[in-house]
């Protein structure tokens, strides 16, 4: 059965599963047989079955099916399923937005979505912001204004500074630091950062 | 900054998301660590049930005391961290003491919550307040004491003070979480994607801990997402992943968390230092002391050059220093840019501030007044200073005429505005590296050394010496580094990465141009000859050169230092207490500025930095239990966009005669030395009120 023909079955937890299920409590209270079951993998079975939900999203204008667990976040989804590792983890806790991506045009900070809570959703990440080699106009400024250092917070701060000129959040600098204030930049790159908005937004590209 | 300066060179990877980061590689098979962490702060393990964690879904192994594989050097007495995770014992609260392998990172974490441990308390103390007034807690010398002139002097001057001066403990925070994927493979072959500063120090380490070979171990570090010094060692959280992957045979990956910073990779320790300044009525100063107390951990010693400064920045023939340090039961500290020396500015430039306001003078008239022609305290001339000049600049920059010396005098509604300086100043290093230079006959030039880049721009400040001395456009010039196999370069710290490596790229570009030119000759051609003619010529695909480079008797004829003034203007609120830096200008005097662009954007990043240690951070400990309690963004806060303002960054840019080939100098300290003294003047000139603790934060402004 492939995973997109079972029903997902939200409410029940692993541990109600095995409750319910004499084969399977046999197994679990007979230590060494669950372990050796483990390693053959029927636990992944098991998880696959009941603990993974199905998922349809596009991520950089590429659609992806997949069935993940539902705790999995967005951020972990991106970087170790898809392998999409321009967006990065600071803190897993949206505090410092280095995980910022687009969902449906919005800037949101991936470590906070779990991934499941994107279905039908369209995700665009750094590496879904240039069109082929053409850097994307806020992407060749950060360059030209050397927007970072480390490059580390990069991805989250260009994410951002693109939604931030689509916001309209660019009447002065003083407007642009405040909501460019969710992405920290350790090496401390943010008057370059603005000095980057800046140009973009004068020089009128469409971002 | 001209927009036409050089851009960085690996910017087109970082501003894709394709540069690629330590936890960012694929291996076949690769399994996912977590940390199980200690939640008591001192004493032992008495227990550790692994059961339910081994049994739940994906798991591998745990990995802990019990059962790591046997590191050869672990084993034997001494040495540094070897009871961190290889032992029953704990030092602090949030020590690594188990990791749990799975074969996804959610069932890892999962697995970590179930592992439970039963520990035997011990008394502990994590104050270290408290530990410098205990009589009975061991107080270590730091560095021996130094003593020009008479001692004391201070107490006997026309005009004399002597204050205490407190920081707190800093973290690093750099945006990218620590960690590491580990490989150990059969006949003891080991591959690691690390976040170091120093593939050579990360693969000595391991060699070092497991008694294997050096080559056995290949260590990958290309991009690393910040440092500022946390990843100038190898961790034993890293030793724990390496033991994980030799455990299960198969390669671990460790990212740790952001509360996991503040515990297990180290911080700028807390500081308790005491200034006694004297000088004469026309200003002179005639006494310096400068006592600082560091804190440490219990299980291994650190220091730092706290008191260097006062030794050599001013004319003065009276100077005395001590540094000792205190254990506290907490993770052991490291190295935070501009390290012992900015927590040193910070004490010295407030009270050379503070005498300035004795005597009534301006600070920038007082410092100039006892600014030394040559370093008293190793008898020798400075290689290069231009610090008067430097005053001048940023002087005129910030409208230095706009500061009254009354404080208090400029008012505008609820704000006060105020002006401050400060001086950094950090020793000019240069180490010794080794560069292989590759000159092909398509007209590229590759070069490689195992140096590491945190942020600085190294691959740039290299390939733009190459490009000068070659003539090679600068993007058929590729710097490869951040690979232990490389030829070896010492760990990316103290400054000194663009002197020590750049002397190596010197040396090589000089000795293929000799080459060529030397092939040239032999073939009949012009001695002017373009090298890609002149290989062709001689059906070379390309030549190749490897150099080791060194500092040689400069060194010991000369005081090599890199300067900086910081010039801020702040506001502060009176009601509130906010205080808000509203101008900087920042001027650096470390000789040739090789890149322009990247150079200013560590000076910006240093001005960033100081305004975080003089006005927001400090990692919080509930002593009760030895626990940080900001050990998050939310509470631990780092400057962001809002806090600051426009930085005007301004360089000498005159070559040092002797430091090196390229007349330049490290900057990477300096940018920060000294800043958070800047900010506590303006703090002084705009209220009255003088703050010796860091961080200002509005309640101390309206105490």
């Amino acid at each position: 059965m492939k995973p997109s023909d079972q029903k997902p079955n939200q409410g029940d937890s692993r541990r109600d599963f095995l409750k319910k299920s004499s084969v399977i409590t046999a197994i679990a209270l007979t230590p060494g047989i669950a372990v050796k079951a483990a390693e053959n993998n029927a636990d992944e079975r098991f998880a696959e079955l009941f603990e993974k939900i199905p998922l349809n999203l596009t991520v950089n204008n590429k659609a992806y099916k997949a069935s993940v667990e539902p705790r999995v976040t967005l951020l972990d989804y991106l970087r170790e399923e898809l392998h999409l590792t321009g967006t990065k983890k600071g803190c897993d806790h949206g505090q410092c937005g280095a995980c910022t991506v687009h969902v449906d045009g919005q800037r949101v900070n991936s470590c906070l979505s779990l991934a499941v809570m994107n279905e039908g959703k369209k995700i665009t990440t750094i590496e879904g912001l240039a069109d082929g080699d053409t850097l994307h106009p806020m992407q060749a400024a950060f360059i030209k204004h050397d927007g970072f250092q480390c490059g580390y917070c990069t991805s989250g701060q260009i994410m951002s500074a693109v939604a931030c000129i689509r916001e309209g959040h660019t009447s002065s600098r003083a407007e642009i630091s405040e909501y460019m204030s969710g992405n920290i930049c350790r090496c401390g790159a943010y008057p370059n950062i603005v000095d980057a908005i800046v140009d973009v937004k004068e020089g009128g590209a469409n971002v | 900054m001209l927009k036409e300066d050089t851009d960085r060179v690996d910017g087109i990877l970082k501003v894709t998301g394709k540069a690629k980061y330590f936890a960012e590689y694929e291996l076949p098979g690769l399994t996912y660590g977590v940390l199980v962490t200690s939640t008591i702060t001192k004493g032992k393990i008495t227990g550790l049930d692994t059961k339910a964690a081994e049994n739940a879904p994906g798991v591998i192994a745990v990995v802990s005391h019990l059962n790591k594989p046997s590191a050869t050097a672990y084993e034997q007495e001494g040495g540094p961290q070897m009871k961190i995770f290889y032992t029953d014992k704990i030092f602090y609260n949030g020590q690594p003491i188990a990791i749990v392998v799975a074969n996804t990172f959610e069932r890892a974490t999962y697995a970590a919550s179930l592992v439970k441990a039963t520990y035997a308390k011990e008394e502990f103390n994590t104050d270290f307040a408290k530990a410098l007034k205990d009589p009975k807690a061991k107080k270590l010398q730091g560095q021996a004491d130094y003593k020009r002139g008479i001692e004391n002097a201070y107490k006997t001057a026309e005009v004399k003070l002597e204050e205490r001066y407190f920081l707190p403990i800093e973290t690093h925070n750099p945006m990218e979480l620590h960690g590491i994927i580990a490989d150990w493979r059969p006949n003891n072959q080991v591959t690691v994607y690390a976040k170091t500063q120093g593939v050579k120090a990360t693969q000595g380490t391991i060699a070092n801990v497991f008694k294997i070979p050096m080559e056995n171990i290949q260590v990958n570090s290309e991009f690393v997402g910040g440092g500022f010094g946390m990843a100038l060692r190898t961790w034993p959280l890293e030793i724990a992943t390496v033991m994980a992957s030799k455990h299960i045979g198969k390669p671990v990956k460790v990212v740790i968390t952001r509360a996991q910073m503040f515990t297990m990779v180290g911080n700028r320790p807390a500081a308790i230092q005491t200034i006694g300044l004297g000088a004469d009525k026309d200003g002179k100063l005639t006494g310096i002391t400068h006592r600082a107390y560091g804190e440490t951990s219990t299980y291994e010693n650190f220091t730092e050059g706290v008191v260097n400064m006062a030794k050599f920045m001013y004319q003065c023939d009276n100077v005395n220093t001590s540094y000792a340090i205190v254990p506290v039961d907490l993770g052991v500290p490291i190295w935070m840019r501009g390290p012992g020396e900015a927590t040193g500015a910070f004490a010295l430039e407030s009270a050379i501030d503070e005498m300035a306001h004795a005597l009534d003078m301006d600070p920038l008239d007082f410092r100039i007044k006892n600014d030394p022609e040559t370093d008293q305290q190793k008898n020798k001339p400075f290689s290069s200073k231009n610090i008067k000049e430097a005053y001048k600049l940023g002087a005129e920059k910030i409208g230095w005429s706009n500061r009254k010396n009354k404080p208090g005098s400029l008012v505008e509604g609820p704000w006060q505005t105020g002006y401050g300086v400060s001086v950094g100043v950090f020793n000019a290093n240069r180490g010794k590296a080794s560069v292989k230079g590759i000159l092909k006959a398509d007209g590229s030039l590759l070069l490689q050394s195992a140096t590491s880049d945190i942020g600085p721009g190294t691959g740039t400040g290299m390939t733009l010496i190459a490009n000068k001395l070659m003539k090679i456009p600068v993007n058929k010039i590729t710097f490869e580094l951040g690979d232990s196999s490389l030829p070896p370069a010492p760990s990316q710290g103290g400054s000194a990465t663009l002197s020590t490596v750049g002397s190596a790229v010197n040396d090589v570009c000089v000795a293929l141009k000799s080459a060529i030119a030397e092939l040239a000759a032999n073939s009949n051609m012009d001695a002017t000859a373009n090298f890609v003619e002149v290989l062709k010529k001689n059906n070379l695909p390309q030549i190749e050169v490897t150099k080791e480079s060194q500092s040689g008797k400069e060194k010991d004829n000369y005081s090599m230092y890199s300067f900086s003034i910081h010039f801020v203007q702040v506001k502060v609120h009176a009601l509130t207490g906010v205080v808000k830096v509203s101008k900087i200008v920042s001027v650096g005097d470390s000789g040739t500025i090789v890149s322009p662009k990247t150079a200013r954007s560590q000076m910006l990043g240093g001005a960033v930095g100081g305004i975080g240690m003089a006005l927001t951070e400090e990692s919080i400990i509930d002593h009760r239990y030895g626990r940080y309690i900001n050990n998050n963004f939310a509470d631990y806060h780092v400057p962001v966009n809002a806090d600051v303002p426009e930085i005007d960054v301004n360089f000498i840019n005159k070559p040092d005669p002797y430091i090196n080939p390229m007349g330049a100098k490290g900057m990477g300290e300096i940018a920060l030395i000294g800043f958070s003294a800047a900010v506590a003047n303006a703090v002084f000139n705009a209220t009255g009120k003088r703050i010796r603790t860091l961080p200002i934060t509005p309640d101390k402004v309206l105490a």
